[in-house]
Protein backbone atom coordinates (compact mmCIF):
# COMPACT_ATOMS: atom_id res chain seq x y z
CA UNK A 1 0.00 0.00 0.00
CA UNK A 2 0.73 3.45 -0.34
CA UNK A 3 1.07 5.97 2.43
CA UNK A 4 1.40 9.71 2.39
CA UNK A 5 2.59 11.82 5.27
CA UNK A 6 4.77 14.71 6.12
CA UNK A 7 7.97 13.77 7.74
CA UNK A 8 9.92 17.01 9.22
CA UNK A 9 7.81 19.88 7.76
CA UNK A 10 7.60 18.53 4.19
CA UNK A 11 5.12 15.87 2.68
CA UNK A 12 6.58 12.58 2.08
CA UNK A 13 5.21 8.98 -0.15
CA UNK A 14 6.00 5.38 0.95
CA UNK A 15 5.43 2.86 -1.85
CA UNK A 16 5.02 -0.87 -1.56
CA UNK A 17 4.57 -0.91 2.31
CA UNK A 18 3.56 -4.11 3.77
CA UNK A 19 0.49 -3.82 6.06
CA UNK A 20 2.36 -4.64 8.95
CA UNK A 21 5.12 -3.04 8.52
CA UNK A 22 5.79 -0.19 11.33
CA UNK A 23 6.33 3.52 10.96
CA UNK A 24 9.80 2.73 12.29
CA UNK A 25 10.55 0.59 9.23
CA UNK A 26 9.56 3.28 6.34
CA UNK A 27 11.56 6.06 8.47
CA UNK A 28 14.88 3.73 8.05
CA UNK A 29 14.71 1.46 5.14
CA UNK A 30 12.09 3.30 2.78
CA UNK A 31 13.28 7.06 3.75
CA UNK A 32 16.91 6.44 4.54
CA UNK A 33 15.84 7.84 7.85
CA UNK A 34 18.35 5.51 10.33
CA UNK A 35 18.39 8.38 13.51
CA UNK A 36 15.46 6.67 14.94
CA UNK A 37 16.99 3.51 16.29
CA UNK A 38 15.27 0.34 15.99
CA UNK A 39 16.23 -1.93 19.06
CA UNK A 40 13.38 -3.67 21.41
CA UNK A 41 10.63 -3.40 18.58
CA UNK A 42 8.61 -4.06 21.92
CA UNK A 43 8.24 -0.35 23.27
CA UNK A 44 10.22 -0.69 26.02
CA UNK A 45 13.27 1.04 25.14
CA UNK A 46 12.01 4.68 23.76
CA UNK A 47 15.32 4.31 21.44
CA UNK A 48 12.83 4.77 18.09
CA UNK A 49 10.84 8.05 20.31
CA UNK A 50 9.38 10.48 17.09
CA UNK A 51 6.60 13.26 17.55
CA UNK A 52 3.83 11.97 16.08
CA UNK A 53 1.35 14.74 15.35
CA UNK A 54 3.35 16.25 17.90
CA UNK A 55 3.02 13.63 20.63
CA UNK A 56 5.86 11.66 21.49
CA UNK A 57 5.58 8.17 20.22
CA UNK A 58 7.31 4.97 19.94
CA UNK A 59 7.47 4.63 16.22
CA UNK A 60 7.87 0.70 16.28
CA UNK A 61 4.52 0.76 17.69
CA UNK A 62 2.65 2.60 15.20
CA UNK A 63 1.24 1.00 11.81
CA UNK A 64 2.54 2.68 8.51
CA UNK A 65 -1.10 2.65 7.55
CA UNK A 66 -2.11 4.79 10.80
CA UNK A 67 0.28 7.97 9.80
CA UNK A 68 -1.35 8.14 6.49
CA UNK A 69 -2.42 12.82 6.67
CA UNK A 70 0.03 12.92 9.77
CA UNK A 71 2.73 14.62 10.74
CA UNK A 72 5.86 12.96 12.11
CA UNK A 73 9.35 14.61 12.99
CA UNK A 74 12.18 12.17 13.42
CA UNK A 75 15.55 13.39 15.26
CA UNK A 76 16.82 14.63 11.80
CA UNK A 77 14.37 17.31 11.49
CA UNK A 78 14.18 18.21 15.18
CA UNK A 79 17.05 21.32 15.08
CA UNK A 80 14.75 22.60 12.41
CA UNK A 81 11.88 21.71 14.32
CA UNK A 82 13.29 23.50 17.46
CA UNK A 83 14.36 26.72 15.59
CA UNK A 84 10.86 27.38 13.76
CA UNK A 85 9.42 26.71 17.25
CA UNK A 86 12.25 29.23 18.53
CA UNK A 87 11.18 31.93 15.73
CA UNK A 88 7.64 31.85 14.87
CA UNK A 89 6.34 29.84 17.44
CA UNK A 90 5.96 26.26 14.75
CA UNK A 91 5.75 26.17 11.29
CA UNK A 92 2.86 28.09 9.81
CA UNK A 93 3.62 28.45 6.17
CA UNK A 94 4.53 24.91 5.38
CA UNK A 95 7.43 26.02 3.58
CA UNK A 96 10.10 25.16 6.49
CA UNK A 97 11.04 21.58 7.53
CA UNK A 98 13.99 19.82 6.32
CA UNK A 99 13.89 18.33 3.09
CA UNK A 100 14.36 14.81 2.96
CA UNK A 101 17.73 14.71 0.71
CA UNK A 102 19.49 16.72 3.97
CA UNK A 103 17.92 14.66 6.39
CA UNK A 104 19.15 11.62 4.72
CA UNK A 105 22.95 13.45 4.93
CA UNK A 106 21.82 14.91 8.64
CA UNK A 107 25.23 15.28 10.39
CA UNK A 108 25.36 17.43 13.93
CA UNK A 109 28.06 20.45 13.68
CA UNK A 110 28.92 21.05 17.06
CA UNK A 111 31.28 23.95 15.90
CA UNK A 112 28.39 25.53 14.70
CA UNK A 113 26.29 25.72 18.06
CA UNK A 114 22.91 25.13 18.80
CA UNK A 115 20.98 28.34 17.45
CA UNK A 116 19.66 30.31 20.18
CA UNK A 117 22.81 29.90 22.43
CA UNK A 118 24.25 32.64 20.77
CA UNK A 119 27.45 30.68 19.68
CA UNK A 120 27.53 30.34 16.34
CA UNK A 121 25.53 31.10 12.99
CA UNK A 122 22.23 29.36 11.40
CA UNK A 123 23.10 26.70 8.98
CA UNK A 124 20.77 27.57 6.76
CA UNK A 125 19.84 24.25 4.21
CA UNK A 126 23.21 23.15 5.11
CA UNK A 127 23.39 19.24 6.27
CA UNK A 128 26.19 19.82 8.41
CA UNK A 129 23.55 21.62 10.80
CA UNK A 130 23.15 23.73 13.46
CA UNK A 131 22.29 22.09 16.74
CA UNK A 132 19.07 22.11 18.54
CA UNK A 133 19.49 23.46 22.17
CA UNK A 134 18.65 20.07 23.52
CA UNK A 135 21.43 18.51 21.16
CA UNK A 136 23.86 21.05 22.66
CA UNK A 137 23.40 20.44 25.96
CA UNK A 138 23.87 16.83 25.59
CA UNK A 139 27.18 17.67 23.76
CA UNK A 140 27.97 19.84 26.34
CA UNK A 141 26.99 17.42 29.16
CA UNK A 142 28.52 14.44 28.06
CA UNK A 143 25.07 12.78 27.94
CA UNK A 144 26.29 11.03 24.73
CA UNK A 145 28.16 8.09 25.16
CA UNK A 146 27.75 5.63 22.39
CA UNK A 147 24.43 7.31 20.99
CA UNK A 148 22.35 4.53 20.41
CA UNK A 149 19.49 6.06 22.73
CA UNK A 150 20.77 9.41 22.52
CA UNK A 151 17.69 10.01 19.20
CA UNK A 152 15.21 9.03 21.36
CA UNK A 153 15.97 10.91 24.69
CA UNK A 154 16.82 14.30 22.31
CA UNK A 155 13.10 13.57 21.09
CA UNK A 156 11.60 12.52 24.50
CA UNK A 157 13.66 15.31 26.37
CA UNK A 158 12.68 17.94 23.90
CA UNK A 159 8.97 17.59 24.06
CA UNK A 160 9.49 17.91 27.91
CA UNK A 161 11.27 21.42 28.02
CA UNK A 162 8.41 22.54 25.42
CA UNK A 163 5.52 22.09 27.79
CA UNK A 164 7.70 22.41 30.68
CA UNK A 165 10.32 25.00 31.00
CA UNK A 166 11.17 24.31 34.42
CA UNK A 167 11.07 20.68 34.99
CA UNK A 168 12.17 19.35 38.85
CA UNK A 169 14.51 16.49 38.33
CA UNK A 170 11.23 14.44 38.95
CA UNK A 171 9.52 15.38 35.98
CA UNK A 172 12.92 14.60 34.15
CA UNK A 173 13.06 11.28 35.34
CA UNK A 174 9.36 10.66 34.21
CA UNK A 175 9.64 12.16 30.99
CA UNK A 176 12.54 10.21 30.03
CA UNK A 177 11.10 6.88 31.93
CA UNK A 178 10.38 5.43 28.72
CA UNK A 179 13.95 5.76 27.52
CA UNK A 180 16.80 3.31 28.46
CA UNK A 181 20.44 3.85 27.88
CA UNK A 182 22.09 0.58 28.23
CA UNK A 183 25.50 2.48 28.96
CA UNK A 184 23.74 3.70 32.45
CA UNK A 185 24.73 7.22 31.48
CA UNK A 186 21.64 8.78 33.01
CA UNK A 187 23.58 11.16 35.20
CA UNK A 188 25.01 13.04 32.27
CA UNK A 189 21.80 13.18 30.84
CA UNK A 190 19.78 14.69 33.72
CA UNK A 191 22.68 16.80 33.81
CA UNK A 192 22.38 18.07 29.84
CA UNK A 193 18.19 18.00 30.16
CA UNK A 194 19.06 20.38 33.47
CA UNK A 195 21.61 22.45 31.29
CA UNK A 196 19.24 22.95 28.23
CA UNK A 197 16.73 24.02 30.60
CA UNK A 198 18.27 26.50 32.16
CA UNK A 199 19.49 27.92 29.18
CA UNK A 200 16.17 28.22 27.98
CA UNK A 201 15.09 30.18 30.88
CA UNK A 202 17.97 32.77 30.88
CA UNK A 203 17.18 32.67 26.77
CA UNK A 204 13.43 33.63 28.04
CA UNK A 205 15.00 36.06 30.59
CA UNK A 206 16.90 37.80 28.22
CA UNK A 207 14.00 38.29 25.46
CA UNK A 208 11.32 39.17 28.17
CA UNK A 209 13.85 42.21 29.21
CA UNK A 210 14.17 43.50 25.47
CA UNK B 1 -2.38 -8.99 5.10
CA UNK B 2 -4.86 -6.32 4.08
CA UNK B 3 -5.05 -3.10 5.89
CA UNK B 4 -8.64 -1.03 6.51
CA UNK B 5 -8.61 2.35 7.36
CA UNK B 6 -12.42 3.37 8.02
CA UNK B 7 -13.28 7.27 8.35
CA UNK B 8 -16.11 6.58 10.68
CA UNK B 9 -17.62 4.55 13.29
CA UNK B 10 -20.14 3.02 11.18
CA UNK B 11 -17.58 2.11 8.24
CA UNK B 12 -15.51 0.69 11.07
CA UNK B 13 -18.69 -1.64 12.28
CA UNK B 14 -19.58 -2.53 9.19
CA UNK B 15 -15.79 -3.03 8.49
CA UNK B 16 -15.54 -5.68 11.33
CA UNK B 17 -18.93 -7.33 10.16
CA UNK B 18 -17.75 -7.91 6.97
CA UNK B 19 -14.42 -8.95 8.36
CA UNK B 20 -14.93 -10.57 11.91
CA UNK B 21 -11.13 -12.00 12.14
CA UNK B 22 -9.75 -8.64 11.41
CA UNK B 23 -7.71 -7.43 14.58
CA UNK B 24 -8.74 -4.19 15.40
CA UNK B 25 -5.98 -1.29 16.20
CA UNK B 26 -5.96 1.97 17.68
CA UNK B 27 -3.17 2.60 19.69
CA UNK B 28 -1.20 0.00 18.88
CA UNK B 29 1.26 -1.04 21.84
CA UNK B 30 -0.41 -4.51 21.76
CA UNK B 31 -0.93 -5.43 18.20
CA UNK B 32 2.27 -4.39 17.09
CA UNK B 33 4.83 -6.18 19.47
CA UNK B 34 2.83 -9.32 17.72
CA UNK B 35 3.18 -8.22 14.44
CA UNK B 36 6.68 -7.48 14.91
CA UNK B 37 7.92 -10.62 16.55
CA UNK B 38 6.14 -12.37 14.18
CA UNK B 39 3.89 -13.94 16.43
CA UNK B 40 0.91 -12.93 14.91
CA UNK B 41 0.03 -12.25 11.33
CA UNK B 42 -3.60 -11.16 11.15
CA UNK B 43 -5.42 -11.05 7.74
CA UNK B 44 -7.31 -8.01 8.49
CA UNK B 45 -5.75 -4.89 10.51
CA UNK B 46 -8.80 -2.93 11.33
CA UNK B 47 -7.31 0.81 11.96
CA UNK B 48 -9.16 2.95 14.30
CA UNK B 49 -7.12 5.70 14.48
CA UNK B 50 -9.77 7.69 12.19
CA UNK B 51 -12.76 7.34 14.12
CA UNK B 52 -12.77 10.62 16.18
CA UNK B 53 -15.36 10.03 18.46
CA UNK B 54 -12.86 7.09 19.95
CA UNK B 55 -10.47 9.60 21.00
CA UNK B 56 -13.72 11.60 23.16
CA UNK B 57 -15.15 11.63 26.82
CA UNK B 58 -18.20 12.77 28.23
CA UNK B 59 -18.80 13.41 31.52
CA UNK B 60 -22.25 12.84 32.79
CA UNK B 61 -24.47 13.58 36.27
CA UNK B 62 -22.98 9.66 37.12
CA UNK B 63 -20.90 8.46 34.91
CA UNK B 64 -18.04 9.26 32.70
CA UNK B 65 -18.37 7.54 29.03
CA UNK B 66 -15.18 7.45 28.14
CA UNK B 67 -14.12 6.63 24.61
CA UNK B 68 -12.19 3.74 23.67
CA UNK B 69 -9.27 4.93 22.38
CA UNK B 70 -8.66 7.94 24.67
CA UNK B 71 -4.82 7.94 25.65
CA UNK B 72 -3.97 7.42 29.16
CA UNK B 73 -2.04 10.25 29.31
CA UNK B 74 -5.66 12.37 28.65
CA UNK B 75 -6.87 10.42 31.72
CA UNK B 76 -4.16 11.46 33.81
CA UNK B 77 -4.61 14.90 32.54
CA UNK B 78 -8.49 15.39 32.14
CA UNK B 79 -10.12 12.88 34.36
CA UNK B 80 -8.30 12.93 37.71
CA UNK B 81 -11.13 14.13 40.00
CA UNK B 82 -14.10 12.06 38.19
CA UNK B 83 -12.15 8.67 37.80
CA UNK B 84 -9.04 8.83 40.40
CA UNK B 85 -8.34 5.53 40.75
CA UNK B 86 -8.16 5.04 37.07
CA UNK B 87 -5.83 7.93 36.57
CA UNK B 88 -3.56 6.41 39.19
CA UNK B 89 -3.62 3.11 37.39
CA UNK B 90 -2.78 5.02 34.06
CA UNK B 91 -0.11 6.75 35.49
CA UNK B 92 1.67 3.45 36.09
CA UNK B 93 1.07 2.50 32.63
CA UNK B 94 4.56 1.67 30.67
CA UNK B 95 6.08 5.00 29.75
CA UNK B 96 5.34 8.40 28.46
CA UNK B 97 5.37 7.13 24.52
CA UNK B 98 3.27 4.29 25.45
CA UNK B 99 0.66 6.25 27.38
CA UNK B 100 0.26 8.79 24.47
CA UNK B 101 -0.90 5.85 22.25
CA UNK B 102 -2.95 3.61 24.51
CA UNK B 103 -6.36 3.14 25.81
CA UNK B 104 -8.56 1.35 28.10
CA UNK B 105 -10.46 -0.34 25.06
CA UNK B 106 -6.43 -1.27 24.33
CA UNK B 107 -6.59 -3.29 27.90
CA UNK B 108 -9.74 -4.67 27.80
CA UNK B 109 -9.81 -5.83 23.98
CA UNK B 110 -6.82 -7.89 24.97
CA UNK B 111 -8.50 -8.87 27.99
CA UNK B 112 -4.14 -9.49 29.46
CA UNK B 113 -4.83 -10.64 33.73
CA UNK B 114 -1.48 -7.80 33.50
CA UNK B 115 -3.66 -5.23 31.82
CA UNK B 116 -3.26 -2.12 34.29
CA UNK B 117 -6.55 -0.49 33.99
CA UNK B 118 -9.11 -3.54 34.92
CA UNK B 119 -8.66 -3.38 38.75
CA UNK B 120 -9.33 0.42 38.90
CA UNK B 121 -12.36 -0.63 36.33
CA UNK B 122 -13.97 -2.88 38.52
CA UNK B 123 -13.23 -1.02 41.44
CA UNK B 124 -15.03 2.06 40.12
CA UNK B 125 -17.75 -0.15 38.79
CA UNK B 126 -18.41 0.34 35.05
CA UNK B 127 -20.06 -0.90 31.31
CA UNK B 128 -18.15 -1.73 28.73
CA UNK B 129 -20.22 -0.61 25.70
CA UNK B 130 -19.57 -2.66 22.45
CA UNK B 131 -21.10 -2.79 19.38
CA UNK B 132 -21.79 -4.12 15.91
CA UNK B 133 -23.79 -3.96 12.83
CA UNK B 134 -26.58 -5.93 14.81
CA UNK B 135 -26.84 -3.37 17.62
CA UNK B 136 -25.25 -1.70 21.11
CA UNK B 137 -24.80 -3.25 24.44
CA UNK B 138 -24.04 -2.32 27.92
CA UNK B 139 -21.71 -5.00 29.44
CA UNK B 140 -21.19 -5.15 32.99
CA UNK B 141 -17.33 -5.23 33.84
CA UNK B 142 -18.38 -8.42 36.36
CA UNK B 143 -19.19 -10.21 33.03
CA UNK B 144 -16.59 -9.34 31.03
CA UNK B 145 -13.72 -10.82 31.41
CA UNK B 146 -14.38 -14.56 30.17
CA UNK B 147 -11.14 -16.44 30.26
CA UNK B 148 -6.90 -15.84 29.95
CA UNK B 149 -6.81 -12.92 27.58
CA UNK B 150 -10.48 -13.55 26.49
CA UNK B 151 -13.57 -11.70 26.67
CA UNK B 152 -17.04 -11.08 26.30
CA UNK B 153 -17.14 -9.57 22.63
CA UNK B 154 -18.93 -11.47 19.92
CA UNK B 155 -16.72 -11.88 16.68
CA UNK B 156 -18.13 -8.79 14.72
CA UNK B 157 -18.09 -6.35 18.14
CA UNK B 158 -16.24 -3.34 18.71
CA UNK B 159 -15.82 -1.17 21.77
CA UNK B 160 -17.24 1.71 21.65
CA UNK B 161 -16.25 3.13 24.68
CA UNK B 162 -17.13 2.91 28.95
CA UNK B 163 -19.38 4.05 30.96
CA UNK B 164 -17.60 4.23 34.75
CA UNK B 165 -19.52 5.38 37.36
CA UNK B 166 -18.04 8.94 38.55
CA UNK B 167 -15.70 8.56 42.31
CA UNK B 168 -18.44 9.40 44.90
CA UNK B 169 -15.63 8.04 47.49
CA UNK B 170 -11.77 7.98 47.88
CA UNK B 171 -10.00 5.27 44.88
CA UNK B 172 -6.27 4.25 45.30
CA UNK B 173 -4.61 2.14 43.39
CA UNK B 174 -1.37 0.12 43.70
CA UNK B 175 1.03 -2.24 41.84
CA UNK B 176 4.25 -4.41 42.29
CA UNK B 177 6.80 -4.38 39.63
CA UNK B 178 11.05 -4.24 39.50
CA UNK B 179 10.77 -0.22 38.54
CA UNK B 180 8.37 2.48 38.43
CA UNK B 181 8.04 2.47 35.04
CA UNK B 182 8.29 0.60 31.89
CA UNK B 183 6.46 -2.42 33.87
CA UNK B 184 4.21 -5.32 33.54
CA UNK B 185 2.34 -5.26 36.82
CA UNK B 186 3.78 -8.75 38.98
CA UNK B 187 0.51 -8.16 40.16
CA UNK B 188 -1.88 -4.98 41.11
CA UNK B 189 -4.89 -3.88 43.15
CA UNK B 190 -7.60 -1.40 43.19
CA UNK B 191 -9.34 0.03 45.84
CA UNK B 192 -12.87 2.48 45.76
CA UNK B 193 -15.16 3.62 48.29
CA UNK B 194 -18.64 4.05 47.47
CA UNK B 195 -19.75 5.94 50.26
CA UNK B 196 -23.51 6.71 48.45
CA UNK B 197 -24.33 2.67 48.84
CA UNK B 198 -21.74 2.19 51.70
CA UNK B 199 -20.25 -0.39 49.91
CA UNK B 200 -16.74 -0.87 48.86
CA UNK B 201 -15.00 -2.21 45.75
CA UNK B 202 -12.27 -3.98 44.75
CA UNK B 203 -10.12 -5.46 41.47
CA UNK B 204 -7.49 -7.40 41.53
CA UNK B 205 -4.62 -7.64 38.23
CA UNK B 206 -2.08 -10.03 37.37
CA UNK B 207 -3.19 -12.66 40.43
CA UNK B 208 -5.51 -14.73 38.48
CA UNK B 209 -6.61 -16.16 35.00
CA UNK B 210 -8.75 -13.19 34.21
CA UNK B 211 -8.99 -9.57 36.42
CA UNK B 212 -10.94 -10.28 39.04
CA UNK B 213 -13.05 -8.47 43.00
CA UNK B 214 -12.20 -10.17 46.13
CA UNK B 215 -15.55 -10.77 46.64
CA UNK B 216 -15.68 -12.24 49.91
CA UNK B 217 -12.99 -9.45 51.15
CA UNK B 218 -15.77 -6.98 49.93
CA UNK B 219 -18.68 -8.76 51.85
CA UNK B 220 -16.50 -8.75 54.87
CA UNK B 221 -15.55 -5.29 55.16
CA UNK B 222 -18.78 -3.79 53.69
CA UNK B 223 -20.63 -5.81 56.77
CA UNK B 224 -17.90 -5.23 59.36
CA UNK B 225 -18.12 -1.01 58.26
CA UNK B 226 -21.76 -1.32 59.02
CA UNK B 227 -22.00 -3.36 61.97
CA UNK B 228 -19.58 -0.90 63.50
CA UNK B 229 -20.92 2.58 62.34
CA UNK B 230 -18.29 3.33 60.68
CA UNK B 231 -19.35 5.20 57.56
CA UNK B 232 -21.16 7.86 60.19
CA UNK B 233 -19.04 7.94 62.98
CA UNK B 234 -15.80 8.09 60.28
CA UNK B 235 -13.46 6.23 62.69
CA UNK B 236 -10.16 4.68 62.11
CA UNK B 237 -10.50 1.34 60.99
CA UNK B 238 -9.98 -1.42 63.35
CA UNK B 239 -6.77 -2.84 62.93
CA UNK B 240 -8.28 -6.46 62.87
CA UNK B 241 -10.80 -5.78 60.07
CA UNK B 242 -8.14 -4.23 57.79
CA UNK B 243 -6.19 -7.82 58.56
CA UNK B 244 -8.68 -9.66 57.95
CA UNK B 245 -9.44 -7.81 55.18
CA UNK B 246 -6.05 -8.21 53.48
CA UNK B 247 -6.14 -12.13 53.89
CA UNK B 248 -9.38 -12.37 52.41
CA UNK B 249 -8.16 -10.27 49.17
CA UNK B 250 -5.11 -12.82 49.29
CA UNK B 251 -7.29 -15.59 49.19
CA UNK B 252 -9.56 -14.07 46.47
CA UNK B 253 -6.10 -14.29 44.63
CA UNK B 254 -5.39 -17.40 42.54
CA UNK B 255 -2.07 -16.72 40.94
CA UNK B 256 0.29 -18.74 38.76
CA UNK B 257 4.36 -18.71 39.19
CA UNK B 258 6.03 -17.23 35.98
CA UNK B 259 8.99 -15.16 35.44
CA UNK B 260 7.92 -12.39 37.19
CA UNK B 261 7.12 -13.61 40.32
CA UNK B 262 5.58 -16.69 42.28
CA UNK B 263 2.43 -17.50 43.13
CA UNK B 264 3.18 -17.26 46.84
CA UNK B 265 4.90 -13.90 46.40
CA UNK B 266 2.21 -12.30 44.10
CA UNK B 267 -0.92 -13.74 47.11
CA UNK B 268 1.31 -11.80 49.82
CA UNK B 269 1.77 -8.92 47.88
CA UNK B 270 -2.10 -8.62 47.05
CA UNK B 271 -3.06 -8.90 50.50
CA UNK B 272 -0.23 -5.96 51.51
CA UNK B 273 -1.55 -3.79 48.76
CA UNK B 274 -5.33 -4.25 49.96
CA UNK B 275 -4.54 -3.42 53.48
CA UNK B 276 -2.68 -0.25 52.42
CA UNK B 277 -4.79 0.68 49.84
CA UNK B 278 -7.98 0.32 51.85
CA UNK B 279 -5.90 2.37 55.08
CA UNK B 280 -5.33 5.46 52.12
CA UNK B 281 -8.66 5.57 51.15
CA UNK B 282 -10.24 5.36 54.89
CA UNK B 283 -7.67 7.40 55.76
CA UNK B 284 -8.89 9.78 52.96
CA UNK B 285 -12.66 9.42 54.06
CA UNK B 286 -12.09 10.82 57.47
CA UNK B 287 -10.94 14.03 56.13
CA UNK B 288 -7.47 13.39 56.93
CA UNK B 289 -5.56 11.00 54.81
CA UNK B 290 -3.12 11.44 51.96
CA UNK B 291 -5.30 12.29 48.31
CA UNK B 292 -4.78 10.95 45.13
CA UNK B 293 -2.72 13.96 44.40
CA UNK B 294 1.16 12.79 44.17
CA UNK B 295 0.73 9.34 44.81
CA UNK B 296 2.15 6.81 41.80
Amino acid sequence: MRVNFTVNGRQQEADDVWEGESLLYVLRERMGLPGSKNACEQGECGSCTVRLDGVPVCACLVAAGQVEGREVVTVEGLADFAKQRAEHGGCASGACGTPLQEAQRWRADPAKGAMDSGTGEVGGGNPDATLSPIQQAFIDAGAVQCGFCTPGLLIAADEMLEHNPQPTDADIREALSGNLCRCTGYEKILDAVRLAAARQDRQGLQEGAV
Amino acid sequence: MDFLRPASWEEALAAKAEHPTAVPIAGGTDVMVEINFDHRRPEYLLDLNRVGELREWEVGADTVRLGASVPYTQIMENLRTELPGLALASHTVASPQIRNRGGVGGNLGTASPAGDAHPALLAADCEVEVESVRGSRLIPIDAFYTGVKRNALAADELIRSVHIKKADGPQQYSKVGTRNAMVIAVCAFGIALHPETRTVRTGIGSAAPTPIRAAAAEEFLNAALEEGGFWDSRKIITPSIAKQFAQLAAGAANPIDDVRGTASYRRHAVGIMARRTLTWTWESYRGNGRTTEGVA
